[in-house]
């Protein structure tokens, strides 16, 4: 009677950092102009919630699309331990370069994480703060499947 | 296309057991889950109907009908249970929000008469979720873990 059906799990992690929006490509007027006040020299921080979407069969022994003695972990060692408590335009190198705006941000996530062995990364959504929102799920992005 | 969601709480206890397995295995693979007292949630069901509002009513389907089939389906087998012993329909399955999703999708589906299911969400804790839909599964690109 039913067709085939499709599992996911959802994570939701935490951390705060800060962040400085400038890009030297712009005049300090441009600047002012483009980012306002998120780019106040001295930069400012937000408590990131960052949740992480996986997908795959369900493992037969754990009951599980993925294990989270596995999926915590990785999310630590890739993302958490090196964005917690940081300034990330100097201290993730990726934002040497690029703005981290949340939008890139979540890009760096999805890069980090994509590689996870044991399910496939659907999707990542970070909110900024609790009015903002952003999701990358890989360039394609390709929306979720749905039912016909 | 309207997706209508209807939401209700359960509370249940449960722990991760596989028989097939030394007492050390389990033990690795699920770490405190496996606490054989078990241990308890309150969990979260989200369940998400998709179709074309009624022109007459204009509801895809009567939320009120659907509070009830939640009730009978999910409240009356899972509420205040035990999931590996009370519901039949989780027996031999690790009670894992991903396999209890999977069993209230196959026995909200037929019950599910104007409109379509479209997800079942089971929130085991707030920060973590299942979502069951139709689809296939992406192919999983290395066994990891088991």
């Amino acid at each position: 009677m039913s067709g085939p059906l499709k599992l996911s799990l959802t994570r939701r992690y935490r951390f705060a950092a800060s962040h400085r929006l400038y890009s030297s490509a712009f005049s300090e007027e441009e600047n002012k102009r483009l980012y306002g006040k998120c780019g106040n020299p001295h930069g400012h921080g937000h408590n990131y919630l960052v949740e992480v979407t996986v997908t795959g069969p369900v493992d037969p022994t754990t009951g599980m699309v993925a294990n989270l003695s596995e999926l915590d972990p990785f999310v630590a060692r890739e993302v958490l331990e090196p964005f917690d408590q940081t300034y990330l335009n100097e201290e993730v190198s990726q934002f040497r370069e690029k703005v981290p705006t949340t939008e890139n941000v979540c890009r760096e996530i999805y890069r980090r994480l994509k590689n996870f062995p044991s399910a496939r990364l659907e999707k990542v959504r970070i909110e900024e703060t609790s009015n903002n929102s952003f999701e990358f799920a890989g360039e394609s992005g390709a929306p979720q499947e749905r039912a016909q | 296309m309207i997706r209508v969601t209807r939401k209700l709480e359960f509370s249940a206890a449960h722990f991760y057991h596989n028989p097939n397995l030394s007492a050390e295995d389990n033990r690795r693979l699920f770490g405190k889950c496996n606490n054989p007292h078990g241990h308890g949630h309150n969990y979260v069901l989200e369940v998400t109907v998709a179709g074309e509002p009624d022109p007459v009513t204009g509801m895809v389907l009567d939320l009120k009908e659907l509070k009830e089939i939640l009730q009978r389906e999910v409240a009356e087998r899972m509420d205040h249970r035990h999931l590996n012993y009370e519901v039949p329909e989780l027996a031999g399955k690790i009670p894992t929000c991903e396999n209890i999703a999977a069993v209230i999708w196959a026995l909200l589906e037929p019950k599910i008469t104007k409109g379509q299911l479209d997800r079942v969400r089971v929130y085991e804790s707030p920060d973590l979720f299942a979502d069951c839909t139709a689809g296939t599964n992406g192919v999983r690109p290395k066994q990891g873990g088991s």
